[in-house]
């Protein structure tokens, strides 16, 4: 390196151009760009699949497409929003932020990272490519069983259970390797002075992710290659007639898919504080207290798995434990509640569109738990398991409490990352279509539940089909205005008004002590903290 | 991942010789990744020690209405006359297995403690020689463990000539120490194929 460049060394970083930099860059920020890039597009995958179900339940009847082409759009829907658009979405921001907030050049381990990311392409294409086949003749399609691999369908299922089944590998590897790296980040990297009490909230919520990650990910692969061996290597883990016990699938997989839940959430926790207190322009409230809770439902999530099968069985004890550890939960999350009306309380608040995003946010998030504590009821949940009812609170909470949550922190961070604030009005615009289509889509399908309207069904009753026609058309609603946040994205990367260090009058931390855009290579000279 | 872990723990011996922060601290961060692998490697051995101690659950405590796979001895011969317990058997036979398969009765009257024989039939309606494997539930799932064979069909596969009708007996007894709460529990067979495909 010539030391007359070094004035110049940001600018014009000693890395190739091109193609090469995205494969070989182990640059937190350009890794972070690419997760969060691989999120929207796989977000779009999946909005895609989605309408093509809500435009079969348009109407009652088989009109577009065969029950089976229907299961697999179900299935691989779930699949891609959770794994290819929640999960490296959280992982995006992470990569982007951590070292920004904790005074770190990079993360610990940039070779693992730059490894991390690049398998998550071959698993979607995985996971989407029996759709193609298909089309070939070779093989019946994607995998159908609904993303949960159930036996014994998934273990009679065509070759789309094995691509899963190895895309599900993949992106487990990917998220672990992810998990170690924040975790060893987090450890060693943070600026001098800087105690783990003193941490941001963000970066609070990932450990426990990545805690939640590393020790329940191997419990999903280990349940998967069980079906893979007992698909074709003659085992019978889930086979009643080998002595193997389909039940037993369920428990492996709850036993991480409840987690997953918490994994997808607790980043989001993490970050909606922060922007509470820079709109509300006043500290956040119980920073503590919210630590302990992320704690307390870390914990309490990995107990809890079984109220997903409550109708399979299960005896009476095993039922009320199931029944009153879910409940529970809602205890930490009455704490999260109440910091962040706490936060906002007598702040000179603003509503810009990521405070938008937050408050609606918290809202719809609040609606989602609410209903949860319905289905964790034993008694009431005879009735609603398997009903519309579930898609709509899970939606609740991981399409609002998700998803939104995350699209408030692209507005948040975007300016940040980009150097350019986003068109304002725009943004407002998306909220709000988001908000109203997202609402009109799902309040219907709580009453399909509550009037007894199975899931994962192509055709139903006559009586269900004016609720159908409200979702399916506000989703429609709903998905096409995503093709505005796209657009909102693209032009704020492009250019648009210059954005000061701080971007917002009420943000603080250290990622708003740096420049927008941030230089390349960041905190080289460690920040120390008082 | 033996192997790579040697080639680390030798880079290191190496780096050790360096004592700038910077590599000090890669050194650390590499560590404490390698440290994180072992919780990996925890909850994939947890993963796998599930299934037999799932199994051992099931049995120990009947959840799930598994029963044994074995014969009961008649231990506890002492009847108790003081109440009553409705045994009711149903079956099915799983796709693959060409049979006709169902109980001679639905329903049994009996005393805890008191022996009893019921019969199942079975009949090949294929041209061919088929084997199958009846697998037994008991619900509720408390009662499975009181719910004694002493001899089963169930406990080996059956094979049946082409066309041929088989009357199975199933001999048990439900032990005396079944639950004061139960009093109706249901047997249910499958019978599933036992053939190679």
């Amino acid at each position: 390196m010539s030391t007359t460049t070094v004035a110049h060394h940001d600018e014009h970083a000693d890395h190739p151009t091109g193609i090469m930099r995205w494969l070989t860059t182990t640059n937190h920020k350009d890794i972070g760009t690419m997760y969060l890039t691989f999120s929207l597009i796989m977000f779009l995958v999946g909005g895609c699949m989605i309408l093509g179900i809500r435009a079969e339940l348009f109407e009652p009847g088989l009109q577009l497409m065969n029950p089976d082409f229907f299961n697999q759009l179900i299935g691989v829907h779930a699949l891609i929003m959770i794994f290819a658009a929640l999960m490296p979405a959280a992982t995006g921001f992470a990569n982007w932020m951590i070292p920004l907030q904790i005074g770190a050049p990079d993360m610990a381990l940039p070779r693992l990272n730059n490894w991390g990311f690049w398998l998550l392409p071959p698993s979607a294409i995985l996971l989407t490519l029996p759709f193609t086949l298909a089309l070939f003749g070779i093989g019946d399609g994607a995998l159908a069983t609904g993303w949960t691999f159930y036996p014994p369908l998934s273990v009679q299922g065509g070759i789309g259970v094995d691509f899963a089944i190895f895309a599900v590998h993949l992106l487990g590897i990917s998220s672990v390797l992810g998990s170690i790296n924040i975790i060893v980040t987090l450890f060693n990297m943070r600026a001098p002075g800087m105690t783990l009490m003193k941490m941001p909230l963000f970066a609070w919520g990932w450990l426990i992710t990545a805690f939640l990650l590393i020790a329940t990910i191997p419990v999903l692969a280990g349940a998967v290659t069980m079906l893979l061996t007992d698909r074709h290597f003659g085992t019978h883990f889930f086979d009643a007639a080998g002595g193997g016990d389909p039940i037993m699938f369920q428990h492996l997989f709850w036993f991480f898919g409840h987690p997953e839940v918490y994994i997808l959430l607790l980043p989001v926790w993490g970050f909606i504080p922060q922007i509470l207190q820079t709109f509300s322009r006043k500290p956040m409230y119980g920073y503590k207290a919210q630590v302990y809770a992320f704690w307390g439902i870390g914990a309490l999530s990995v107990v809890v798995w079984a109220h997903h099968f409550f109708t399979a069985g299960l005896p009476v004890p095993a039922l009320l434990y199931f029944m009153y550890s879910t409940m529970a939960i809602s205890l930490p999350l009455a704490v999260l509640f109440f910091c962040w009306i706490k936060t906002m309380w007598k702040g000179s608040m603003s509503f810009e569109t990521p405070m938008l995003f937050t408050v609606g946010w918290i809202i719809l998030f609040g609606i989602g738990g609410l209903t949860g504590l319905v289905l964790a009821d034993v008694a009431a949940d005879a009735q609603y398991h398997n009903s519309y009812f579930v898609v709509a609170h899970f939606h609740y909470t991981l399409f609002a409490g998700g998803i939104m949550g995350i699209m408030a922190g692209v507005y948040y961070w975007l300016p940040k990352m980009t150097g350019h604030m986003y068109s304002e009005k725009l943004g407002k615009t998306h909220f709000w279509l988001t908000a109203i289509s997202f609402n009109m889509t799902f309040i219907p399908q709580f009453f399909l539940g509550l009037a007894g309207m199975p899931r994962r069904i192509p055709d139903y009753a006559l009586q269900f089909a004016e609720f159908n026609m409200i979702s399916s058309i506000s989703a429609f609603v709903l998905g096409l205005s995503q093709l505005l946040f796209v657009y909102i994205i693209i032009t704020c990367v492009r250019g648009g008004k210059k954005a000061t260090d701080q971007v917002w009058e009420g943000a603080e931390g250290l990622e708003w002590t740096l420049p927008s855009p941030p230089p390349y290579h960041s905190f080289t000279e460690q920040p120390v903290i008082k | 991942m033996v192997s790579s872990f040697h080639v680390y723990v030798m880079e290191i011996k190496v780096e050790n010789n360096s004592t700038s922060p910077d590599q000090q601290r890669k050194l650390a961060n590499k560590k404490l990744g390698f440290k994180l692998l072992w919780v990996v490697a925890g909850s994939i051995a947890f993963a796998i020690a599930l299934v037999p101690l799932y199994n051992v659950l099931c049995t120990l405590t009947g959840l799930n209405g598994k029963t044994k796979t074995t014969a009961s001895e008649i231990s506890n011969t002492k009847v108790d006359e003081s109440r009553w317990v409705t045994v009711q058997f149903t079956s099915s036979v799983m796709p693959g297995l060409g049979w006709n398969f169902y109980p001679k009765q639905t329903s049994i009257k009996l005393h805890p403690g008191q022996v009893e024989t019921v019969l199942f039939e079975a009949k090949n309606i294929t041209s061919q020689v088929v084997a199958g494997q009846a697998v037994p539930s008991v619900t509720p799932g408390v009662a499975s463990i009181y719910f004694k064979k002493i001899e089963c069909f169930c406990f080996m596969r059956q094979e049946l000539q082409p066309g041929e009708t088989k009357v199975m007996p199933l001999r048990f007894f439900v032990s005396p120490e079944l639950p004061s709460d139960v009093s109706e529990m249901t047997l249910s067979y499958a019978f599933f194929s036992a053939d190679k495909p």
